[in-house]
């Protein structure tokens, strides 16, 4: 059976021109685009020519703007932990969102166990952060914030621009991480007016292993891998030349085809969020209403846990993902859930589907004729769906402790 | 990442339900932590003549619960009892690491079950079975019946 991809938060497949801009590199132009001979003259053309195609994608102003790294997460990291060494001396006052990403929270957190500051800024009920809040959040001491600008859980696009314009009234850099939404919004770094912005080349079906961090002019992070002068010193470390290459192919793509992937992927998840709820009884959508990705589709079907529903998802050909404590390997449901003030047992219950540019009505249509049966399914021998029946509080416990936590 | 035999019984999960006059009832787990399952023995002559089940939980959840109910059914009081997370997830030819909590669920909400129905026994004796008469003396009666021995043992082969 052919597997219908509806989680292209995970993996994307790869453009044709993002593979083929890629092959040369990895058959007989090996060079290393550092070395002054002629093996190294068209793999330094390349990463030249994709530093260029990646900063168009995001109206960098300029290549020089633009870091690679290995992946979002290397990205976000050096932003976090290479802006906050940089800027140690002007304070150690870090803001980031309660709904980031690990590759934001961790390095949040590692630096505040260093010495730094952390604030986890909460979110409304749709995973909006209010630029009023960040306000007050901000002091002198403040170096840094760091918030997402779309959510990959719950799909809800964040207020960027006013956002960064309150960190810099503070004299706070501003960094987002954007591996959510490029590929499925326009994104214009110098319009948001972030200081730093990080992003897969996955985000755009380029390949693995290449991503890229947009830094303004000024903004200046200590390097996390020292040991040679690639990235003009900020990442040290041979060019990953096949991967870079694609990377800028996919970019050139993705800034022409952008408007029509939006437009299409809007349509289908507008059809998910429309029709499902009308098929299915005590579901809750998850996210903002409107400010919401394209191709996102998120949702907590309750009484039934969310690994089940992808098990059995996955027999019909679809995959998909889940916050639930059960998908995840920490077995913990999704902070982020929770972060919206989701009860922990709903949460357990997330379902959520990230089309692409690729996705068809066609697959959409079966999805919403096969989900239901499913649910059913899984109700039927669900505990808390009888509870539900017989008119008692589904999520009544009387052991908050989880085995998970032994 | 499940092995065929624990897909096997997530997809087509054996005594799945409720019984309605239970002899006993278990659950375990809650749903805040993302698994929750409720079982219900039917006992006769101290044999589980019936196990059922609701679970709430992932496929490794609902898989132990099957295979528990299964395992059960036929067994004596004490055999069921003696039934060990480790031997739910031989019988389901393994578990991934992380969801081994998941077998420990099973045999608890089991046992949770089985020892409700002790408690309720001791609470509500049987008329034509004084409370002195609890013990193995008389489980070894209560076993005898020839139908029920018969499928038991061939259940232990």
């Amino acid at each position: 059976m052919k597997v219908v991809n509806f989680d292209h938060a995970s993996a994307t497949p790869l453009l044709p021109e993002a593979l083929a801009a890629m092959m040369p590199f990895l058959e007989s132009e090996y060079g290393n685009p550092q070395s002054l001979h002629t093996l190294g003259q068209k793999p330094r053309e390349a990463v030249d020519k994709a530093r260029e195609q990646v900063a168009r994608l995001l109206n960098a102003g300029s290549a020089n703007r633009i870091v690679f790294t290995a992946t979002a997460s290397e990205a976000s990291n050096l932003a976090l932990k290479g802006l906050a060494q940089a800027l140690k001396h002007k304070g150690r006052h870090i803001v980031v969102s309660a709904i980031e990403h690990q590759s934001v929270l961790e390095p949040a957190r590692a630096l505040a166990k260093l010495g730094f500051e952390l604030t986890e800024l909460g979110v409304d009920e749709h995973g909006l952060v209010s630029p009023d809040e960040l306000d007050k959040a901000l002091r002198v001491e403040t170096i840094l914030v760091s918030i997402q600008h779309a959510s990959n859980e719950i799909g809800t696009i964040q207020e960027i621009a006013a956002l960064a314009k309150v960190a810099h009234e503070h004299g706070a850099l501003f960094h987002s991480d954007g591996t959510a939404a490029v590929g499925r919004i326009p994104v214009d770094v110098q319009a948001l007016g972030t200081d730093a912005y990080s992003f897969a080349a996955q985000s755009i079906y380029g390949p693995k292993g290449a991503a890229a961090l947009y830094l303004r002019q000024g903004a200046r992070p200590v390097s996390l891998v020292h040991g040679g002068i690639q990235e003009k010193g900020k990442r040290a470390g041979t060019e990953n030349v096949p991967g870079i290459a694609a990377m800028g192919a996919a970019a050139e793509v993705a800034a022409r085809e952008l408007p029509e992937w939006s437009a299409r992927m809007k349509a289908l998840s507008d059809r998910l969020r429309q029709e499902l709820p009308e098929r299915l009884e005590h579901v809750v959508l998850t996210g903002h209403p409107d400010k919401r990705l394209p191709g996102h589709f998120s949702v907590c079907i309750e009484f039934v846990e969310g690994e089940a529903m992808l098990l059995f998802l996955n027999d019909q050909g679809f995959a998909t993902a889940s916050g639930s404590a059960c998908t995840a390997k920490t077995l913990k449901a999704s902070h982020v859930l929770l972060a919206i003030g989701l009860h922990v047992g709903k949460a357990q219950s997330s379902l959520v589907l990230t089309l692409g540019k690729d996705s068809t009505e066609e697959q959409v249509g079966r999805f919403i004729d096969v989900l239901p049966p499913i649910i059913e399914r899984l109700r039927a021998m669900s505990p808390l769906y009888a509870r539900f029946q017989k008119g008692e509080d589904p999520y009544e416990t009387h052991d908050q402790s989880c085995h998970g936590d032994r | 990442m499940y092995s065929e035999k624990v897909m096997d019984h997530f997809r087509s999960p054996r005594n799945v339900g409720e019984i309605e006059d239970p002899d006993g009832v278990g659950e375990i787990g809650n749903p805040v932590c993302g698994d929750m399952m409720t079982f219900y023995v039917k006992v006769k002559d101290n044999v589980l003549t019936d196990v059922k089940f609701k679970t709430f939980g992932c496929g490794a959840a609902i898989a132990v619960s099957s295979m528990v109910s299964e395992m059960a059914i036929g067994k004596t009081v004490e055999q069921a009892l003696a039934i060990s997370n480790a031997d739910v997830a031989k019988e389901l030819g393994g578990l991934p690491p992380n969801k081994l909590h998941c077998s420990n669920l099973g045999a608890d909400a089991l046992h949770a079950a089985i020892r409700n129905y002790q408690e309720k026994r001791t609470d509500h004796p049987h008329p034509s079975l004084p409370l002195e008469a609890e013990g193995t003396e008389r489980q070894k009666q209560e076993t005898s019946p020839p139908g029920a021995r018969s499928a038991d043992s061939g259940d232990e082969k």
